[in-house]
């Protein structure tokens, strides 16, 4: 996907934080797992272009955008800014770098130091590269981008802090203070979403005219779709580490493909009544990204999963909670009281066996029969092979699961086996009786 | 909707709370009804006092506040009962649902105990296994599985953290449910939800329920009526349909319009800033922002109107035309409002 003109390219990025496990653990030095934030993401951004990186909390969007700045170290993939490798630089380089690429975060109220005047706040990053130390001349300067944030008169301005300004002002302050050194990338971090709605608007009019003034390229970081898609010239979707759908902003909103996608989009309320929710949404929410699931991360929640999504052992203790939950007392303590202990269904594996509290394996398999006939449309059942009785319990062999991978389809790509012609055969298959 | 007696009725209610620099008149005569298994919004901008009102009928107000006017709760004004009988009140009468619920558990409770503590406290003669009954029936119809019952709140989601809170306010059956934001730390797919739940429970128990929010989306989505609140007045209610459709008060009108939907193809936003609740502008509070301003929206206090759409407003366009003075139908002369002059 490289384009002739890419002022960024970011290659198969991974950002894992390592757990820190027990004392023991440290102690003999086990490996006890990393927290998946980025997993393996790659895109780049054309010069001029404004590409949204859309997801809910825990999707790895802000992580990615501070790897973008080196605020979080990536441990693998590659960057690469105006053909520059930023991974390689050392800690005196990146400070150079970052002349080129600002950021914008989400709280204008902790993004100011209280105690700096507008003038010294905005004017900071002058000194900080060495641009210039005159007074006169940052005086000068910052009022000219004052001016420009609609801050005016900038001398009004100057001399305050920020405990005087409202949020929309401080967040003009914030933009002032990231366009001073004119960089050719800014990174904003929901820039809008802790701002009134009658200041949203204004805001990101602000930053479009910021962008063709100084020749701006944005990464517009969001949970938002509306304003990703009037804002954005493509998106990307991202759920739990990894995009799942990228594409020109049109062609995603037209015609979303990933039925992460389309749940997110059915599932914004919109100030139109005679539009309304689907209650066909995807339950649950984002898993551990410390132990995603296997397969597509998606399919626990994903209306439309099928066998080669990567179905295992947790998701059939989800479902029996899910279950259990909805079924009332009577109903939990009847069947609860059939199975053992169902910790062991806590591993990641794509076998399992569910124990009986009877000790018998053919009373465990009974149950799991009338509980598919119970709920025959429950996506799992695709996804379990068979179901086999053995002494004291029940093994159950899932589908062999398969990690999805971005594919061109339509005038996007987008990582889901419903668009692999190899595997969306499976589709059509009826679960196995 | 019945035509029966209103479960919550405000009559000119009016908060004051003191500040350095004078009194914040948060609430400044607002009146509102809520009938059972009516869902009421109430929208507007931050700081135009919609969470103050929400606490005022509750009674939650924080010390150095001031509070006039009647809160009829079938019939019995809240401001009036003692504190003694006031919490009495909370739980099986009404109930608040706060907007975040990572802060609302107590971190080192069970969540049992958080329902037998609530339960017991107003029904203490309830045996052990009727108390576990009813939580576990509240917690399942909240999609939270039994097996999960003695966890603690650390043990949840931000999603399931909300969940329990919801079913911890419905464990008592109460008849009014005060929601103040109750989805806004969510993700769009967890709010949506939690907004079918809501619907629930107004189709399954008949509970009236307020749901305090600044988002116009979710008041379309899950409201019957709405309410939009500016600087501490009402400025129109009605039917959300009505007032979505044709808003009668050109602020009710603007704040759709500068919301970024996924229509939106042009950014529009109303220039200005709310005003200070301390010092507000003179007559009608939204003059100095209202695009159709005239002459008496300067001089004289708007007076409701009943429109035959069925919403009220207050707003000299809709009249009464005896009232408005000679001349008083011309264009306000507005200043300019500096651009950055925003919230």
């Amino acid at each position: 996907m490289a384009y002739a003109d890419a002022l960024l390219e970011v290659e198969d990025l991974q950002v894992h934080f390592p757990l820190r496990g027990s004392f023991g653990a440290r102690l003999v030095g086990k490996d006890v797992g990393a927290v998946q934030a980025v997993d393996g993401v790659s895109f780049s951004v054309a010069r001029g272009e404004v590409l949204g990186i859309v997801g809910e909390s825990g999707s790895g969007k802000t992580t990615l955008g501070r790897a973008l700045l080196r605020l979080v170290d990536p441990t693998g993939g590659s960057i690469r800014l105006e053909g520059e490798d930023v991974l390689g630089l050392r800690e005196r380089e990146v400070r150079a770098m970052r002349r080129k690429v600002q950021m914008v975060f989400q709280d204008p109220h902790a993004s100011l130091n209280p105690a700096m005047t507008i003038e010294t706040a905005v004017g900071h990053p002058l000194r900080i590269h060495g641009i210039t130390r005159d007074r006169a001349d940052i005086r000068r300067r910052v009022s000219a981008v004052l001016e420009r944030v609609g801050l005016s008169p900038p001398d009004q301005y100057l001399s305050k802090y920020p405990s005087d300004l409202s949020g929309g002002q401080k967040q003009r302050a914030v933009l002032a203070r990231a366009v001073i050194l004119s960089p050719s990338l800014l990174v904003a971090d929901e820039p809008v979403s802790m701002l009134d709605m009658s200041v949203r608007a204004k805001i990101l009019e602000l930053m479009l005219g910021l962008k063709s003034d100084l020749d701006l390229t944005y990464v517009y970081i969001t949970h938002d779709l509306a304003t990703a898609k009037f804002f954005c010239d493509r998106v990307a979707i991202m759920y739990l580490g990894r995009i799942v759908e990228i594409g020109a902003t049109e062609e995603i909103f037209a015609n979303p493909r990933h039925p992460y996608t389309q749940s997110l989009l059915r599932a914004i309320p919109d100030p139109d009544p005679s539009r309304t929710i689907p209650r066909d949404l995807p339950r649950g929410e984002v898993p551990d990204a410390a132990e995603p699931p296997l397969g597509c991360r998606f399919h626990p929640r994903c209306p439309k999963a099928f066998a080669p999504c990567g179905w295992e052992a947790r998701d059939l203790h989800d479902m029996l909670e899910q279950r259990w939950a909805a079924g009332g007392q009577e109903l939990f303590e009847a069947e609860r009281l059939q199975l053992g202990d169902l910790a062991g269904l806590d591993q990641p594996g794509s076998r399992a066996t569910v124990p009986s509290a009877t000790g018998t394996g053919a009373d465990v398999v009974t149950l799991l029969d009338h509980i598919r006939e119970d709920d025959s449309r429950e996506r799992i059942w695709h996804g379990i092979e068979s179901i086999t009785p053995r002494p004291g319990g029940a093994v159950i062999e899932f589908h062999p699961g398969h990690d999805p991978v971005l594919r061109p389809e339509g005038g996007a790509q987008v990582a889901c086996h419903l668009y692999d012609p190899e595997l969306a055969d499976a589709l059509d298959e009826a679960p196995p009786a | 909707m019945s035509a029966t007696a209103p479960v919550l009725d405000v009559r000119d209610l009016r908060v004051w709370y003191g500040s350095a620099r004078g009194a914040v008149r948060a609430v400044d005569g607002v009146s509102l009804q809520i009938r059972a298994g009516e869902v009421l919004g109430l929208v507007g901008e931050s700081g135009c006092g919609k969470s103050t009102l929400g606490r005022g009928v509750m009674g939650l107000l924080p010390d150095g506040s001031a509070v006039d006017g009647q809160v009829l709760f079938q019939d019995t004004d809240l401001l009036k009962v003692s504190d003694r009988q006031l919490r009495r009140m909370r739980g099986p009468d009404i109930a608040l649902i706060f907007q975040e619920p990572m802060t609302r558990l107590n971190p080192l409770m069970r969540i049992e105990d958080h329902f037998s503590e609530s339960i017991t406290a107003h029904e203490p003669k309830l045996g052990k296994a009727e108390v576990r009954r009813r939580s576990l029936e509240a917690l399942g119809g909240m999609g939270i599985p039994p097996t999960r019952f003695r966890n603690y709140p650390h043990e949840f989601s931000g999603g399931m953290r909300q969940r329990i809170m919801i079913a911890l306010a419905l464990v008592l059956r109460p008849k009014l449910v005060i929601a103040d934001e109750p989805t806004t730390a969510l993700d769009v797919l967890v709010e949506a939800q939690i907004l079918s739940i809501l619907a629930d429970l107004k189709r399954n128990f008949d509970t009236a329920l307020l749901l305090i929010t600044h988002n116009l989306g979710i008041v379309a989505e899950a409201c019957d009526r709405v309410a939009v609140m500016y600087a501490g007045r009402i400025a129109e209610e009605g039917d959300a349909r009505t007032v979505f459709s044709q808003p009668a008060h050109p602020y009710t009108r603007e704040l759709l319009r500068s919301v970024i939907s996924l229509n939106t193809t042009g950014l529009h936003y109303i220039p200005g800033a709310p005003p200070s609740l301390i010092d507000p502008p003179a007559a009608c509070k939204f003059h100095p922002r209202c695009p159709d301003a005239m002459r008496v929206c300067a001089q004289l206090a708007p007076v409701e109107q009943r429109l035959s759409a069925g919403q009220r407003v207050e707003c000299w366009l809709h009249g009464p035309s005896d009232r408005i003075p000679e001349g008083g139908r011309e264009p306000l002369e507005q200043g300019r409002i500096a651009v950055a002059e925003e919230a």
